[in-house]
């Protein structure tokens, strides 16, 4: 996928100016920066949620925006924050939503298997039967996660998927992330705003201020001192865990 | 839930100021009883069970599409846009027969519950009890317009059977136009998964690849439909949209596929249980079934308000969940 010259203003004021970037395959890459920097609107572009006022995607040798919703949705999942989640749906049914783009209102042996399988990979099977209003913000979120799953698309795009949850559950998130691309060999993007997360799960990062991409490389490239302060405008040290590089900040 | 409506049904039919008895009815051939049973009774069975499967189908549409348990045919100024366009009906075009009628009160009741919904996706409201007030208010307003335009062209008395919902009048040739709700809930099971989705929000239906304006507006024109037919040949009946879906919701969930026809039964099942009320308690005359349906649906409503801050948003299970997990 590759995105090419994307602008889009809100007010008349420049939310997204002239991003231009190319989603390497297979990897995991996060998109960081301050508030406003244009994280969200950008995925919310590639995914078409929100209408871009120039700029293309090229997605598989073709623009983004001619993809048919339906297949589109074989390809590409989306998970943003912004769900109903007053709505009494149990695990499974929810799980099965992710059939949908594939057979519609009849759910095939098949997809039953996948229904299934996503259930496990995620552990939700004692969960299968509950209603996701009444579970834990980190087993609704792997319960989102199992959709997507079985929604089986090459690319998942994820918005901010560590927002209220608390560290346990976020690493485990994280984790699980790394499994989608290692595991399902999965293409995922990712909107963070913890850096560290950014930099110890993911293979590349694209760090964005004021609608500009201010460094895109390989977590390496981005996470040092130097590219940070000059993102954040905070001093930050950098130590290193595991041989990835991990910031400090007060 | 479905033999017991069955029961109910044949029972009704024999509740009335006229006695009568199977085997007369059997025996007599053409005697006035098959008259009394073919164009008083068994039409006004059937207005009854369309009225309750349409009224609580339209409510839980407009409940899952606008993601608000509070939204409803009452709630959501379908019904008084639809006596809007009644009113428009009789005093403009007073010579326009039942088909115009119908068709104004479609026309208006579609537009007042897009208005509605249009409004209340602009505006955004944090607080979930703000959107059927909005509705309430939006739907005062029409009512106002319309009592006032009734006062000046000297239309009350013929608008009021359109205010509140009575059965007494159906008869053979007059109220077909309320089978209009089977269709178009069969429509609305076809589409069930859809407004599911739409009802998990926007981002959640693009995802998915479905268009979401496109299923809200659908959804809420079938909704908007068969309000409006109920409204031109019932009258106004209240709280059948805003409770029977709560109270199904409450025990089966909010997968439309499988709580659809539990929906139409109960609702069906209330009307019923109502009309019987209403024709009983003092014969030979007979109450506005509005009256019944508003106090024991009123009662209904409190009670489960009562059970929902006591036991927050559980479910009540019938069967019982496996064993340690987040059900218990």
């Amino acid at each position: 996928m590759t995105i090419v010259d994307l602008n889009k203003k809100y007010d008349g004021k420049k939310v997204v100016n002239s991003v231009s970037f190319e989603i390497p395959k297979g990897k995991v890459l996060s998109l960081i920066g301050p508030n406003g920097a244009g994280k969200s609107t950008v995925m919310g572009m590639i995914s078409r949620l929100i209408a871009k006022d120039s700029g293309v995607i090229h997605f598989e040798d073709k623009d983004l925006a001619k993809w048919k919703s339906k297949e589109l949705a074989k390809k590409l999942a989306i998970l943003t924050q912004h769900n109903n989640i007053q709505m009494k749906l149990t695990v499974r049914e929810l799980v099965a939503f992710g059939r949908f783009p594939y057979s519609g209102n009849r759910l095939t042996k098949e997809d039953n298997e996948m229904i299934d399988k996503a259930i496990a990979y995620m552990e939700l099977q004692e969960y299968e039967d509950c209603f996701i209003d009444e579970l834990s913000g980190g087993q609704r979120q792997r319960a989102y996660i199992a959709m997507v799953i079985a929604q089986d698309t090459e690319y998942v795009l994820l918005d901010e998927p560590t927002n209220n949850l608390d560290i346990y559950h976020a690493s485990n998130m994280m984790r699980t992330v790394r499994r989608l691309c290692d595991e399902l060999g999965k293409t995922v993007i990712l909107v963070l705003h913890e850096i560290n997360y950014a930099a110890f799960y993911s293979d590349y990062v694209c760090a964005l201020v004021n609608g500009k991409i201010a460094k895109f490389g390989t977590v390496e490239e981005v996470i040092n001192k130097e590219t940070l302060a000059e993102i954040y405008k905070v001093d930050f040290e950098i130590i290193y865990v595991d041989g990835k590089p991990l910031s400090v900040f007060y | 839930m479905g033999t017991l409506l069955l029961i109910i049904s044949i029972w009704s039919l024999f509740v009335g100021v006229i006695d009568i008895d199977i085997s007369a009815l059997l025996s007599s051939g053409e005697g006035m009883e098959l008259k009394i049973f073919l164009f008083s009774r068994i039409p006004r069975l059937l207005a009854i069970l369309c009225t309750g499967v349409g009224m609580s189908v339209a409510g839980l549409i407009m409940q899952q599409l606008c993601m608000n348990k509070f939204v409803s045919p009452s709630t959501g100024a379908t019904i008084q846009s639809a006596q809007f366009g009644i009113l428009l009906s009789l005093v403009f075009v007073p010579g326009i027969g039942l088909w115009g009628r119908v068709l104004l009160a479609f026309g208006l009741s579609i537009l007042g519950t897009w208005i509605f919904v249009w409004f209340v996706q602009k505006i955004q409201f944090k607080n979930t009890v703000l959107v059927p007030l909005i509705g309430i208010m939006f739907g005062n307003v029409l009512g106002g317009i319309t009592s006032f335009i009734a006062y000046k062209f000297e239309v009350t008395q013929q608008l009021s059977t359109y205010f509140v919902g009575s059965f007494s009048l159906i008869i053979k040739g007059n109220y077909e136009l309320v089978w209009l709700a089977v269709p178009l809930v069969i429509i609305a099971f076809i589409f069930a998964n859809y407004f599911n989705i739409v009802g998990m929000g926007k981002d959640f239906s693009q995802n998915l690849g479905v268009n979401y304006k496109l299923v809200l507006f659908l959804g809420l024109t079938i909704a908007a439909m068969i309000t409006a037919s109920v409204v031109t040949i019932v009258g106004q009946i209240s709280y059948i949209g805003l409770i029977i879906p709560n109270i199904v919701a409450l025990f089966k969930g909010d997968k439309i596929r499988g709580t659809l026809i539990d929906t139409a039964l109960l609702g069906a099942l209330f009307v019923l249980g109502c009309d019987v009320i209403a024709r009983s308690v003092i014969m030979p005359y007979e109450l506005p079934i509005e009256l019944i349906v508003g106090i024991i649906g009123s009662l209904l409503f409190i009670a489960m308000l009562i059970y929902k801050l006591n036991h927050g948003k559980k479910a009540i299970r019938l069967r019982k969940a496996k064993e340690g997990t987040c059900c218990e």
